[in-house]
């Protein structure tokens, strides 16, 4: 394994992945149905990150009572969000959440 | 004494109706002050990333060096785990490429409020596009359009996100295998509350639940997918439920109803459609 070749090459494809398309498509006029359409990227991208994560924690189904704290943390979160609009205290709240649930729920017996 | 009152009042009254006077370093603050909660969210995946790759056979130098001429989280975990296995340098190039395809989505969503920005910015912000900047860029974009300095508030989202990436990377390097389990600590968690804040922040109509309710489902059924391709699909799904949706909720009406009105800002709008 050559690991300076594999490094290069790594960020040779990854600068030409993210690269082309910021320098062309400045230069080009696109039709403003496929600018509308490119809005919801960043919302569906998140939301495919966070929800196979909170609903199949471990690649698994929740079926035990600790498989759903970060379900648990991340709509509490989730709601701060929505009544304060303030990110990092949304982050804080949800970290807290998430570690104190983890702490607390053996106290209530055997899981 | 009270017409000097007066006056001051007059002239603040004034600074509230005007956009505040942005220049590039007050854009470059912005973008590094509004990507720091993603930095706490990456923070533990730098670290781990460090940490594993000097376990997986990476030396100290090249783990160090995918941090900062890759500066891609996702590709970087994948490829460790495939040096574990031997896998040629050949395949873990072409892996990465499949992991990181999303990204061309993002360039191609921000470049329409770049134009105006000169050809030598872009290959330094297209190196340092990420999935948190895009997302922080892109939220700042849409709420406020193509901002004349719209370059400079990208860089100070880049360059908080790489340095922070750099110095985690570093912390996971030396403290490596003195780490045990790094993974078992669910600091990762972190990123997930992040990501949830920021979905919650653009709900702004019906067409964009809808998109994160499609973008979600297709997420847990590509689940067992390989190489974040899950990912790229529920974004391509999003998508499209997402145009589908505007035509079924005739959001695009109230969007030409809101244009008529010339003293309708497009956040204004943007709350109409909202509370329509």
């Amino acid at each position: 394994m050559n690991e300076g070749l594999m490094i290069g090459g790594m960020a040779l494809v990854t600068f030409l992945i993210r690269y082309p398309m910021l320098a062309l498509v400045g230069k080009i006029d696109m039709p403003k149905r496929i600018l509308d359409a490119l809005r919801y990227v960043a919302p569906s991208v998140l939301a495919a990150i966070v929800i196979p994560v909170v609903l199949l924690p471990n690649n698994k189904p929740i079926q035990r009572p600790p498989d759903a704290i970060p379900l648990v943390a991340t709509l509490l979160a989730a709601l701060v969000m929505w009544r304060s609009k303030h990110l990092l205290a949304t982050v804080i709240v949800g970290i807290v959440a998430f570690l104190v649930l983890r702490a607390a729920l053996p106290l209530f017996g055997p899981v | 004494m009270v017409r000097r009152q007066g006056i001051e009042a007059s002239v603040a009254i004034k600074e509230d109706f005007m956009t505040p006077v942005s220049t590039p370093r007050s854009e470059f603050l912005a973008g590094m002050r509004d990507t720091i909660p993603m930095d706490v969210a990456a923070l533990p995946f730098g670290i781990i990333f460090g940490a594993l790759a000097v376990n997986a056979g990476l030396s100290p130098f090249g783990a160090q060096a995918m941090s900062l001429f890759v500066f891609a989280g996702s590709a970087q975990f994948i490829a460790t785990g495939l040096v574990a296995q031997n896998v040629s340098a050949l395949f873990i190039v072409v892996t990465t490429f499949v992991v990181n395809l999303r990204h061309a989505l993002y360039s191609a969503t921000l470049a329409p409020y770049l134009r105006h920005v000169k050809a030598r910015w872009l290959p330094l912000m297209g190196f340092t596009l990420t999935d948190e900047t895009f997302v922080i860029v892109f939220k700042r974009f849409e709420e406020r359009g193509a901002l004349p300095y719209g370059q400079w508030y990208f860089l100070g989202s880049s360059a908080v996100m790489y340095a922070n990436w750099q110095l985690c990377t570093l912390v996971g390097i030396i403290a490596g295998r003195t780490i045990p389990n790094p993974q078992g600590w669910g600091l990762e968690f972190a990123a997930t509350v992040t990501f949830t804040g920021m979905v919650v922040s653009m709900l702004r109509n019906r067409s964009t639940g809808l998109a994160v309710i499609a973008a979600g489902v297709v997420a847990l059924i590509a689940n067992p997918l390989p190489n974040r391709l899950g990912l790229m699909l529920a974004a391509l799904a999003g998508v499209v439920a997402g145009v589908i949706g505007k035509s079924l909720f005739r959001e695009d009406q109230v969007e030409r109803l809101g244009a008529l009105d010339s003293d309708v800002t497009p956040v204004a709008r943007s709350q109409e459609v909202t509370n329509e």
